[in-house]
């Protein structure tokens, strides 16, 4: 036990989920953070989608690390990742319809998710499989975490509902309130995820460029 | 006035370094400047000094607003009253509309001065003058019956999000006031077009209460022909009369609380060109580019009532005339290079009338065509002086 989760092992998996993070410090996968975030369940089904297909793909490269022809290692990753958005993706539609069709495109577009080829590039191909699968499992956490507070706040202010459920009771609309439609555009979720960076980055001294 | 003088020199050592309220430095400061022109001056490098310091441009500005509020609120009133058919005469009618304005004209200042006071309290600099016209012009650009919270929230969001995030007044990218009324269309849909909220039918603090009368509608000129299925033009008011081009000049038409009087904008283009505040060369190449466009639209467009309405209309109509005048030509988001006014005015004219025909979605194109334009006014200036350094080169180079 100690072998697996030594000093190294805990920084990698801690790491992105916050002075590392895929989205807020590095801005990775913002195309997909814009698209999904205008509800709490599509999001949280995102995220996970994102951690298993980045933590799987990180073991399987991590495995492949040594047989890789140099020149065609993009390639190699490409297919695992495909492989495994594919069955992601079947998985989904099988047992999860509504939130599939939700989702729609960006369930396949994760192959093009930035954090996957920056984690496979950088981290699994240099890395023992063990770690590599606590990497991914650290940027997938890191890019959820982010995904839901965003959805939060957009689900909250644009439906007022979360995770489906109307949570701002009926009384407060008969006093006139109206929920925010701006919020349900991908333009707000803009700056929300700004909004993240710059309360994240205010927390963290350490991030702020002289 | 000495009395003034020498109460704010007497409390003035409480807000210096050191005194009690030393915290409240910038909050003091800004009162002070507002009352009486600071004798501060610049310590290094050459400078020239002038009269005019921002607080008395922006005062400028507010005062050539006051025609277009006051009579926003006269007309505010006269809607009123048609719609619910009843006579007042002139005072009842300006106090009615006085009543409806003066709240939003409240919330806008409270809330986004708020707003600057404490940001300049954060930051330790003093506090900028620039909401004092973005607060005016806020009220002036909304629906009579838009909800006060609604503008709340919206100054809260243009003032941190569009002024304080790029650095405060004179920094931004995008007028603040624009961002306040795309912050509300976007939004609050509902609440900032259809035939329902141009017009206020009810009561006001319970004053001037009544019935509406039947067959009434209260849509904008704009908005009807946004949605006129045929392609002549049938512009009228809440009871089917007619609209003639001298209504929409003098402004006796539904809309926005200060842009519906040509008149009133004229009285503001007026004074803020005799003080050289605003551009003319930008006011009228807005101008130019509306009609230009309008122009080719009546002659090549497709057949539908806003391609066949009149240039001359689409000058007068909605907030062509307002936006053209006050919000073009503000110096922080406009165009710096002569060239460039041109060039920025020109496009926004063709812009907004572009939006209004092709896309019946938006019966106004005026403030998505400013917004646009404001992104695009910095590239306009680069190769406008760009290409003077190019002349200017090939000039040396030749000799």
């Amino acid at each position: 036990m100690s072998k697996l989760f030594s000093a190294k092992t805990k920084e990698v998996f801690l790491g992105p989920l916050s002075k590392n993070n895929p989205i807020g410090v590095q801005v990775l996968g913002i195309c997909s953070a814009l698209a999904v975030t205008a509800k709490l369940e599509p999001a949280i089904v995102m995220g996970l989608s994102v951690t298993i297909i980045v933590a799987f793909s990180n073991v399987i490269i991590s495995l492949l690390r040594n047989t890789i022809p140099n020149r065609i290692r993009i390639i190699v990753q490409l297919v695992v990742v495909a492989a495994l958005v594919t069955v992601v993706s079947e998985f989904l539609k099988a047992f999860a319809y509504d939130v599939s069709v939700q989702l729609s495109v960006y369930i396949g577009l994760i192959i093009t998710n930035c954090i996957l080829m920056g984690r496979l590039e950088a981290f699994a191909m240099s890395n023992k499989p063990w770690e590599s699968f606590v990497d991914g499992l650290g940027n997938g956490f890191g890019y959820a975490i982010v995904l839901i507070i965003v959805a939060f706040f957009r689900e909250l202010l644009g439906s007022g509902s979360l995770y489906g459920i109307r949570v701002i009771p009926q009384a407060v609309y008969d006093a006139g309130y109206m929920n925010n439609g701006l919020m349900l555009m991908p333009p707000m979720a803009l700056i929300i995820v700004a909004c993240v960076i710059w309360v994240h980055r205010s927390k963290n001294k350490d991030l702020q460029e002289k | 006035m000495n009395k003034l003088r020498n109460l704010v020199d007497k409390i003035k050592p409480d807000f210096e370094k050191g005194g009690k309220f030393e915290k409240l430095h910038s909050v003091f400061d800004g009162f002070e400047t507002f009352l009486f022109v600071p004798n501060t001056t610049s310590k290094r490098g050459t400078h020239i000094h002038d009269a005019v310091d921002s607080k008395r441009t922006m005062i400028m500005v507010v005062l050539a607003l006051v025609p277009a509020l006051l009579f926003g609120m006269y007309n505010v009133g006269y809607q009123h009253f048609m719609a619910i058919g009843q006579d007042a005469g002139f005072w009842a009618t300006f106090w009615f509309g006085f009543l409806s304005v003066l709240p939003i004209v409240l919330v806008s200042y409270i809330v986004g001065l708020g707003i600057e006071f404490v940001v300049a309290q954060i930051k330790g600099h003093e506090i900028q003058e620039g909401f004092l016209v973005t607060g005016f012009l806020i009220p002036l650009i909304v629906p009579v019956d838009t909800p006060l919270w609604m503008i709340a929230v919206a100054t809260a969001f243009a003032v941190i999000f569009a002024k304080e995030v790029f650095g405060g007044t004179g920094m931004n990218i995008f007028n603040v006031a624009l961002i306040t009324r795309a912050f509300l269309f976007f939004a609050y849909p509902s609440a900032m077009s259809g035939d329902k909220v141009w017009i206020r039918t009810q009561d006001t603090f319970g004053f001037g209460g009544g019935q509406v009368v039947d067959g009434f509608s209260g849509a904008t000129p704009l908005g009807q022909i946004a949605t006129s299925a045929s392609p002549t033009i049938q512009i009228t008011d809440m009871f089917g009369h007619q609209f003639s081009f001298m209504d929409a000049v003098t402004g006796f038409i539904p809309g926005s609380i200060g842009e519906t009087s040509v008149i009133a904008i004229a009285i503001g283009a007026f004074l803020l060109l005799l003080t050289g505040v605003a551009s003319w060369k930008t006011m009228l190449s807005v101008f130019a580019g509306g009609t230009l466009m309008a122009l080719i639209f009546n002659h090549f467009g497709p057949d539908t009532a806003a391609a066949n309405l009149p240039w001359y209309y689409h000058l007068v109509l909605g907030g062509f005339a307002f936006g053209a005048v006050f919000m073009a030509t503000d110096p922080v988001t406009s165009s710096r290079t002569e060239t460039g006014k041109w060039i920025y005015g020109f496009l926004i004219g063709v812009m907004a009338i572009v939006i209004r025909v092709l896309n019946p979605g938006y019966a106004e194109g005026m403030m998505l065509a400013i917004l646009l334009m404001n992104i695009f006014a910095p590239l306009i200036d680069y190769y406008v002086v760009d290409a003077n350094v190019k002349r200017r080169l090939k000039r040396a180079v030749n000799k």
